[in-house]
């Protein structure tokens, strides 16, 4: 079983259903997850919050400048490469014009650096259905490959993961939060 | 408060603690004027070290949660009797009550004899009359299976007290997200874990023999498709394409899944038999297509796309071909869910600005929104087809809300956790 083992790091916990008894048991997954001996997580397993710290806006949960350990530049503010995130309008995976520079940025330094490769990181803001927004978060990073391939990165250092609304930027329920969840991360996967 | 621990630690995992729980009350917001007065005497009780569940306490909860119902308090009750012989007829008739439930709860050895009987207050006859045996863990379920019999006998409706719901939770530790598939009992009770994560998880669905849920997670910081078997914690990845791995839809033989998958481009519906892993592709547009739901007679497949520029509900034959566009009112129709006998879909109804629970009628095509929210989304149908549950949002609080069909009776679910989303009824 080929299974990335520095990824996975999540606890996975089963609970039997039935309720007749009251033993405990052990078991093995049939699929995957055996592979990792790292990962224990006990977070999974506690109580709920009650929700304190779920509301306000938290921008950027990687700091200012997320890509700041592939170079120099990535943490330069008169740089483009420090923006890494790019911003869209609702329901649309139209790149706006404000962003292109940006986009144009990333794409000659991957050009540059053959060996660096992005994950382009799609989202959606909460309104509408979840399953739709997952499409409409995977358009707009397309949109944002397409543009990048145009200006010679190659496919092996362009990737695409849609996590739809399921991980927004700001917690808010309000417009401006919407503005920055309806967005493309472009995440440097280092070398 | 019962409440079991059976678990099952995999792998990895070193230690479950029981999440907490209970955490769930319900408020009836809306219910209806007909609701029929009935009386439920707390049971009398037999037996040396008491009865760990309020067996009666949870069969009132349940009719009055019904909103069918209404039910009397104890203060109200002119007696107690817990034998035939010692009700008095006329004393309930005087508190206008039309229906009375009695009953006993008798321990012997560990186990439990529940017996009740359902009275007919006016003609002072008895209805129904049933005696059970339980362990301690299946008091709670035995009372609700006697709600379900109450419920029906009065309603001729199946009563869905003993059906359960998955739904989905998040919590946050600073920047850690915490992602859980859970299952309760359909009063919120029991609530147990079954997947946990600190990748999204999303789109629990029932198989339709209620042994498994089909579910995506992100746990390999990429989409894919599980399918968990409830009762054993046993788990089985049945899609991990490039891209998108959503939406899964269970056939309504159980035999196939109906999925997104993006691996080809973007978007589209295909088939996966689950027992010879085969996959068809159904829809071939160069727009998003998703959200397939079967009909209940397995002949079609109702599909959100946005071929014409906005989301909308289309629907095809399940073998593919034959798409037509199903909704016409409103710029946002998203996320179909069938009812049980076919008649009707659910749906996500957006106008702008806010995101309701619509129904619509298969025969006349006509649409009905029954919700008032802001951001109501992920309708699922009870499984007697009376009740839809749903997601739904005010302020920064999320709950669970069950509407009927016609919008009239409305109840809120509230749970500890102010991010729950996504809750699908067993079947």
């Amino acid at each position: 079983m080929k299974l990335n083992k520095t990824v996975l790091a999540l606890a996975i916990s089963a609970v039997i259903l039935s309720g007749c008894s009251e033993d405990e048991q052990d078991a093995s997954l049939t699929d995957g997850t055996q592979n990792t001996a790292s990962g224990i997580n006990d977070a999974s397993t506690s109580g709920l919050n009650n929700g304190s710290g779920l509301s306000g806006s938290e921008m950027n949960a990687s700091g200012m400048y997320p890509n700041a350990g592939i170079g120099p530049e990535f943490s330069d503010p008169n740089n483009p490469l420090s923006k890494s995130t790019i911003y869209f309008m609702l329901d649309s995976s139209q790149v706006q014009d404000d962003f292109v520079p940006v986009i144009a940025a990333h794409a000659q330094y991957l050009v540059a650096h053959p060996d660096q490769r992005v994950v382009m990181e799609g989202h959606g803001d909460e309104r509408g259905s979840r399953e739709y927004n997952i499409a409409l978060g995977e358009q707009r990073a397309k949109s944002i490959v397409s543009m990048m391939r145009v200006q010679g990165v190659t496919d092996g250092q362009l990737q695409v993961v849609s996590y739809g609304e399921e991980k927004p930027a700001s917690l808010g329920h309000d417009e401006a939060s919407w503005e920055l969840n309806r967005r493309v991360e472009i995440v440097y996967q280092g070398k | 408060m019962s409440f079991f621990r059976k678990i099952l630690l995999i792998g990895l995992v070193s230690f479950y603690v029981p999440s907490s729980y209970a955490e769930l009350t319900i408020e009836i917001t809306e219910g209806i004027e007909s609701a029929l007065p009935i009386s439920v005497v707390p049971f009398g009780m037999q037996g040396a070290s008491g009865v760990p569940v309020d067996v009666s306490f949870v069969v009132d909860a349940d009719l009055g949660r019904s909103g069918y119902f209404k039910t009397l308090d104890k203060q109200s009750m002119p007696a107690k009797p817990s034998t035939a012989e010692a009700v008095q007829f006329k004393d309930w008739q005087a508190l206008g009550q039309n229906y009375l439930v009695i009953g006993q709860v008798i321990e012997d050895h560990g186990q439990y004899n529940v017996q009740f009987q359902l009275f007919d207050v006016y003609k002072g006859e008895q209805l129904m009359g049933y005696r059970m045996t339980s362990s301690a863990a299946e008091l709670r379920r035995t009372a609700h299976h006697i709600s379900d019999l109450i419920f029906e006998k009065l309603t001729g409706k199946k009563g869905v007290f003993s059906g359960r719901i998955a739904y989905i939770t998040s919590s946050r530790q600073g920047k850690q997200s915490n992602h859980k598939l859970q299952v309760s009992d359909a009063d919120g009770f029991n609530a147990q874990t079954i997947a946990s994560s600190v990748e999204p998880l999303m789109s629990p669905a029932w198989s339709p023999d209620g042994r498994k849920i089909a579910y995506v997670s992100f746990e390999k910081k990429s989409a894919a498709i599980y399918i968990q078997t409830l009762a054993t914690g046993e788990r089985a990845r049945v899609a991990e394409f490039p891209g998108i791995n959503g939406a899964p839809s269970w056939s309504p033989d159980g035999a196939k899944l109906a999925l997104t998958l993006s691996k080809d481009g973007n978007p589209d519906i295909f088939i996966l038999n689950l027992m010879t892993r085969s996959l068809t592709k159904l829809t071939k547009s160069f727009a998003i297509d998703t959200e397939p739901t079967w009909s209940p007679d397995g002949s079609s497949i109702v599909f959100t796309s946005d071929r014409g520029g906005k989301p909308q509900l289309y629907i095809m034959s399940s073998q593919g071909g034959d798409e037509k566009r199903l909704t016409f009112s409103g710029n946002y129709n998203a996320r179909a869910s069938f009812s049980p006998d076919g008649k009707s879909i659910a749906m996500v109804h957006g106008n702008g600005s806010d995101y309701r629970i619509a129904v619509m009628d298969m025969a006349t095509k006509s649409v009905n929104v029954i919700t008032d929210g802001r951001s109501d989304e992920s309708p699922s149908f009870a499984p007697n087809g009376s009740m839809i549950l749903y997601a739904s949002r005010k302020g920064n609080a999320g709950y669970l809300s069950a509407v009927s069909l016609d919008g009239k009776m409305q109840q809120k679910l509230v749970f500890d956790s102010s991010e729950i989303r996504e809750p699908a009824w067993s079947p």
